[in-house]
């Protein structure tokens, strides 16, 4: 099956050409979205298939003669195939309708299908050539995409910064994989697997893998890049980069600590887990803080990357204390928050990009009322909004539900650190969890109810069909998630399996479709039963409601307190709905501050409210970096203009330097 | 586990870190002197408790000093102060409640860490004893850091001297000759700083530590 | 079986029939304690009434998130309440879900209700939406806290197990399950919009938030609002009571055992239960409502400080649970 997959992934590579051509834009968006479509759902398929089978290599004679180019397909790249592939297919069922809105098509179209290609060929490559090869074009690609707009004001920085982000974050993991080939330098998978490094070295590979992938994936401090970069793409990107690409990210951080390194030390899960739950609640409180639509959603996948991150954390930790059930449970949980992000995530971006389609705007300010409007998608994007702020019965609570029984089981953890830590972590999920659902009351409450607030949100339309069949897709997949979670737990037990040589017990012969992770005494959840339920109940009283109730319903002005008033304006804004949280949470962190200016008595001139909040990661993180090295280049800039005799010395300074060197440690 | 007389111990000594956490969240001064009052009777609970595990009479009677001294006496004669200073009863702490108090729980986590595998070797109610009148006694000079208010910093001094006792009674007693001295030298230590607070009152017309650094020859 | 699946359908009804009448005691008290005679125990079951015969008077833009947004709130916080264990532990759909998925459920219950706070686009919706989502931020991770601090205890989530080990000899005097009940008070009038959280009865408009998000509602609407309040009152008091008192509740060990019981001798047992579960909640109507009146409402931005005591007290309870479990 693997040659099959690698022939899809390189039609789907050359697909792009099809989008150059500028004559027929019309059939050109239709060919290149209907192919990637169809080359989607089939590498989709593939991925299922290989999670039950075993691991199958191919050796192509590409790149580098004589080592060529290794392939490799096991459950765990299957799995990311499975999510990778499900996202792509759904952006470009998106795009067939949503391409329609693109000024320019062949900026987008080119690139497009390459993007999907390299997070297909990141996922199969099997030695670190091919991998950073196919880790660069994805880069690029999505780069290209990101700048596909550059005459917007903004876009063109955050693309040179995304740029800057993804060379850093190769950088870092071509250094980690030089240290895992070991003196050798073998840069197969499998040689690495065999000869695993030790000590330093290994420690040493681990923080660069980290800073590699979490600079990919948005983990804190690395993100700067992402709620920049994310949002200025065209929408169904948006979707891929922060449904999908992230989880790429995810993924090779995965193959490198899980299974290239084997076992980390307790301490980097240490690590991990902080860096994960400053990561969940500092992105959410970011997310919480914006006004524009599409910022807000960037910001929030960097919460879920610290979701997933925390339970990769528990995974190493339980790994290390040679635990293997609550290891495979802490995995299990976070990849299946891998794939729920995925699909609530991918639905968002769609319902923000069919909110800008319809309304030419993603500034909430500007929105507001659109439900009467959008009836679809504005059911759509509830179901999502409720399903990322970890309801039940949708998906997204499942897996935080899962995350916190693994957190549940950390008393078995004999050190000390991770006694203080877990609990910590644990209440920095819930608080995560509960901020993710203030975040997204905000978003949806502002855009899709109250008042219109402008003329183009009172005047909004439905968009097309392909935009709302995809966002309906989604939104099941949201509650089918949530209703039958033993489905997705199984289908990861072969995933836990190669890589911690355990997995959970089966859940699907369980009555009811019960999950249960370790034993039926310690916990268990039903999402079944609960939506049963909830219908039954809802059901039920709205029957008897309207049997045995009055059923009159009567229309009428707003009440409020006797005093509505007819503007808009006077409703609560995006910046006034996070007052209180930012009062409360970003006073400290993000000094937000708020300045009223009140005129004089009898002047009637307007009160002005002023509020501020930064980024610290900016303010001491960022910028000092950018300080340093523009003072170093503005002192080595002295040197481009030198005599050519001393450009000579130097060359040969040089190279007795290195002569001594290798005398001395030769 | 040790069984019952465990869990009474690790109750009350738990429970003396709580009424540590409790001033550190009081931002009333009076407030902050019932909960040293009531700091100083979760000691002496703990120290009769002590006396009857450890079947140790002479404990009872630290356990007398710690009642009559710490949980009466003294609470009284820092409420006549604040009523005869005519302080202000807000604390104008240095920094927030919140942050204090996460700072408080990591020393608490901090002091455990610490402690408990050091003394791996001692016996359960002296070792918990210990470790937790660690946390005591670095919570206390956190309320002395964070607060600016004397009266308030003298609290934070008495509950430290509520930590070392705990730890002291845990570590199977100290001679009552020394304990009364500590006592007593507490006392003192008490008295001089009353005098002092009544000093500073009269001459600069505040008990805000902040204003005598305006006074120190360094500033000028 | 039958058995157990009549005590479920049992309990289902008796949360949602005790609801009100929980709500008119505390209601009692506290008018006791401002020596008024107070309206009778029962009138929040007239009140159901009068309000579910009234037309609903919908404002001109209400969509339909509003209209549906009632009755939804009523399914979560019901489901919620059923999966409570009232008179007896371990019924037989208790497994459902653990006290993780419970406090979800209320989450869901009131992330709808913020948006139906939202849905008409009045200053007043907007103000209860966002106070209620900074309290909602502030007391989940306390509640979290406390539930990792009874799961070490008990070494389950499941609110049956926890409430069979509370009951059992193991549990012993506890500083961390006295703690625990502290913290879970504070949440639990946090959550109910108790106060000095926020004041059920208030109508002076900016000090309310539970009442400001619901302002817009009428009829039966209102109705099943007012029923989801009650009945999130009732699963809170009756969370703690089987938690931290279980005394009378009939554990029988793995959910469905107690069926295995004889018919005649299962019965009594759940006679006694159910005495005991109406004692302890007319203990805690007369601790709520004396605590209501004792104390005064905080202004918004001091909740922060008192929940944020919740989570310490969460933090420190599970902290010592390490010091008495390791040695």
């Amino acid at each position: 099956m693997l040659p099959l997959v690698l022939a899809g992934t390189a039609v789907l590579l050359a697909s792009g050409l099809a989008g150059l051509r500028r004559a027929a834009p019309d059939a050109a968006r239709r060919i290149v979205y209907g192919s990637s479509l169809g080359l989607c759902a089939a590498l989709a398929l593939a991925g299922l298939a290989a999670l039950g089978a075993p691991p199958t290599v191919l050796r192509l004679p590409l790149f580098v003669p004589w080592v060529g180019a290794w392939f490799r397909l096991d459950p765990l790249a299957g799995f990311f195939l499975f999510v990778v592939n499900l996202g792509g297919a759904g952006a470009s069922l998106y795009g067939l309708g949503y391409g329609r809105h693109e000024p320019t098509p062949e900026r987008v179209l080119a690139f497009y299908p390459a993007f999907l290609a390299a997070m297909n060929l990141v996922l199969l490559a099997a030695d670190a050539f091919g991998f950073l090869f196919a880790w660069e074009l994805m880069s690029v690609t999505s780069w290209a995409l990101v700048v596909a707009h550059h005459h917007e004001p903004g876009n063109r920085r955050a693309g040179f910064l995304y740029l800057l982000m993804a060379t850093l974050s190769g950088l870092a993991l071509l250094l980690a994989f030089g240290l895992l080939a070991g003196p050798a330098g073998d840069y197969g998978f499998a040689a690495m697997r065999a000869a695993r490094p030790a000590g330093g070295a290994a420690a040493l590979a681990l923080l660069l893998a980290l800073a590699g992938t979490g600079a990919k994936a948005g983990l804190m401090p690395l993100h700067a890049w992402l709620p920049e970069a994310h949002p200025a793409a065209p929408s169904h990107v948006s979707a891929l980069m922060s449904g999908v690409m992230t989880k790429v990210a995810v993924y090779a951080f995965i193959r490198i600590v899980f299974d290239l390194l084997g076992g980390p030390p307790w301490w980097a899960a240490v690590v991990v887990l902080a860096l994960g739950g400053a990561t969940a609640v500092l992105g959410v409180l970011q997310a919480l803080l914006q006004r524009d639509l599409k910022r807000l959603l960037a910001y929030s996948t960097v919460e879920n990357i610290g979701i997933v991150f925390i339970g990769l954390g528990l995974a190493m930790a339980f790994r290390a204390d040679g635990d293997p059930i609550g290891a495979a449970l802490a995995l299990t949980a976070a990849l299946f928050h891998v794939f729920n992000h995925a699909v609530f995530k991918s639905l968002l971006f769609y319902g923000a990009g069919a909110v800008q389609a319809a309304t030419g705007s993603r500034d909430m300010d500007a929105l507001g009322g659109l439900i009467h409007r959008m009836r679809l998608t504005s059911f759509a994007v509830l179901v999502g909004c409720g399903a990322i702020s970890a309801l039940p019965p949708l998906n997204g609570f499942v897996s935080e539900w899962l995350t916190f029984q693994a957190i549940l089981l950390h008393p078995d953890l004999p050190q000390w650190g991770f006694k203080v830590m877990l609990p910590a972590d644990g209440a920095l999920l819930a608080l995560a969890a509960a901020l993710a659902a203030a975040c997204f009351v905000k978003a949806y409450g502002i855009t899709f109810l109250g008042r219109p607030r402008s003329q183009a949100a009172a005047t909004a339309m439905e968009v097309d069909g392909f935009s709302r069949a995809t966002m309906a897709g989604f939104a099941a997949l949201c509650l089918l998630g949530g209703i039958f979670p033993g489905v997705m737990i199984d289908a990861l037990a072969p995933v836990a399996h190669a890589l911690l040589g355990t997995r959970l017990p089966a859940q699907l012969a369980l009555p009811w479709v019960t999950v249960v992770p370790v034993a039926a005494a310690r916990s268990s959840y039903n999402g079944l039963l609960i939506f049963l339920f909830i219908a039954t109940a809802t059901s039920l009283t709205v029957l008897a409601i309207h049997r045995f109730a009055s059923h009159a319903v009567r229309r009428s002005p707003a009440w409020d307190c006797g005093f509505p008033d007819p503007s808009p304006a006077t409703q609560y804004t995006a910046d006034s709905f996070a007052q209180p949280i930012r009062r409360v949470f970003a006073a400290s962190l993000f000094r937000a501050r708020e300045v009223v200016t009140m005129p004089p008595p009898g002047d009637t001139g307007p009160a002005t409210i002023e509020k501020t909040f930064c980024d610290p990661f900016w303010d001491w993180g960022y910028a000092p970096v950018a300080g340093w090295i523009d003072r170093a280049a503005t002192t080595l800039n002295v040197l481009q203009f030198l005599t050519i005799r001393r450009y000579l010395s130097f060359v040969f300074l040089a190279l007795v330097t290195l002569l001594l060197a290798v005398a001395l440690w030769g | 586990m040790g069984g019952f007389g465990f869990d009474v111990a690790h109750m009350l000594a738990g429970l003396l870190v709580l009424a540590s956490l409790t001033m550190l969240y009081q931002d009333r001064l009076v407030a902050l002197i019932n909960v040293l009052a009531a700091h100083a009777l979760i000691l002496s609970a703990s120290v009769a408790w002590q006396a009857h595990l450890q079947g140790a009479p002479d404990l009872y009677v630290t356990a007398a000093i710690a009642f009559g001294f710490k949980a009466v006496f003294i609470p009284w004669a820092l409420r006549r102060i604040v009523r005869e200073l005519g302080v202000h009863r807000e604390i104008e702490t240095v920094v927030g409640i919140g942050p204090t108090m996460l700072a408080g729980i990591g020393l608490v986590a901090l002091s455990l860490e610490v402690m408990l595998p050091v003394t791996a070797a001692a016996d359960p109610v002296a070792r918990q004893d210990i470790a937790l009148a660690l946390s005591v006694v670095l919570i206390g000079l956190l309320i002395m850091v964070t607060r600016r208010n004397a009266v308030s910093q003298v609290v934070g001094f008495l509950s430290i001297d509520n930590g070392i006792s705990l730890a002291a009674t845990g570590a199977r007693g100290m001679p009552l000759v020394v304990e009364i001295s500590v006592a007593f030298s507490v006392l003192v230590a008490f008295i001089v700083i009353g005098i002092f607070l009544f000093r500073i009152r009269e001459r600069f017309d505040t008990v805000d530590l902040g204003a005598l650094d305006e006074f120190s020859g360094e500033r000028q | 079986m039958i058995l157990s699946l009549l005590v479920q359908g049992v309990q289902m009804s008796l949360v949602l029939l005790a609801a009100p009448l929980l709500t008119g005691a505390v209601r009692k008290v506290k008018a006791r304690w401002q020596r008024r005679r107070g309206a009778s125990v029962l009138q929040p079951y007239r009140d159901l009434r009068r309000l579910l015969g009234k037309d609903v008077v919908l404002a001109e833009n209400a969509s339909w998130l509003f209209r549906t947004a009632p009755y939804l709130i009523f399914a979560f916080t019901w489901v919620a309440a059923s999966l409570v264990p009232t008179f007896a532990a371990g019924l037989i759909f208790s497994w459902t879900g653990d006290l993780i998925a419970i406090i979800a459920l209320l989450g869901a219950a009131r992330f709808m209700l913020t948006l139906a706070g939202m849905d008409i686009g009045t200053a007043f919706g907007g103000i209860g939406a966002s106070r209620e989502a900074m309290i909602a931020a502030l007391a989940e991770p306390a509640m979290l806290m406390i539930i990792i601090a009874l799961a070490l205890m008990a070494g389950s989530s499941q609110l049956s197990t926890i409430a069979e080990f509370m009951a059992s000899s193991a549990a012993g005097p506890r500083v961390s399950a006295a703690l625990a009940l502290v913290a879970f008070v504070i949440v639990a009038l946090a959550e109910n919009a108790r106060i000095p959280v926020d004041n059920p009865a208030t109508h002076l408009e900016l000090t309310m938030v539970h009442e400001a998000m619901v302002l817009e509602y009428s009829g039966r609407h209102l109705a099943m609002i007012e029923l989801a309040a009650a009945l999130k009152l009732l699963l809170m008091v009756s969370a703690i009571a089987c938690i931290f008192g279980p005394i009378g509740l009939v554990v029988a060990g793995p959910a469905g055992a107690a069926a295995a019981a004889p018919g005649v001798a299962a019965i009594g047992a759940y006679t006694i239960g159910a005495a005991a579960y109406a004692g302890k909640l007319a203990v805690a109507a007369v601790l709520l409502g004396t605590f209501e009146s004792a104390i005064a409402k905080m202004r918004v931005f001091r909740v922060p400080n008192l929940l944020g005591g919740a989570l310490m007290l969460g933090l420190l309870a599970t902290l010592l649970l390490f010091v008495s479990r390791g040695l």
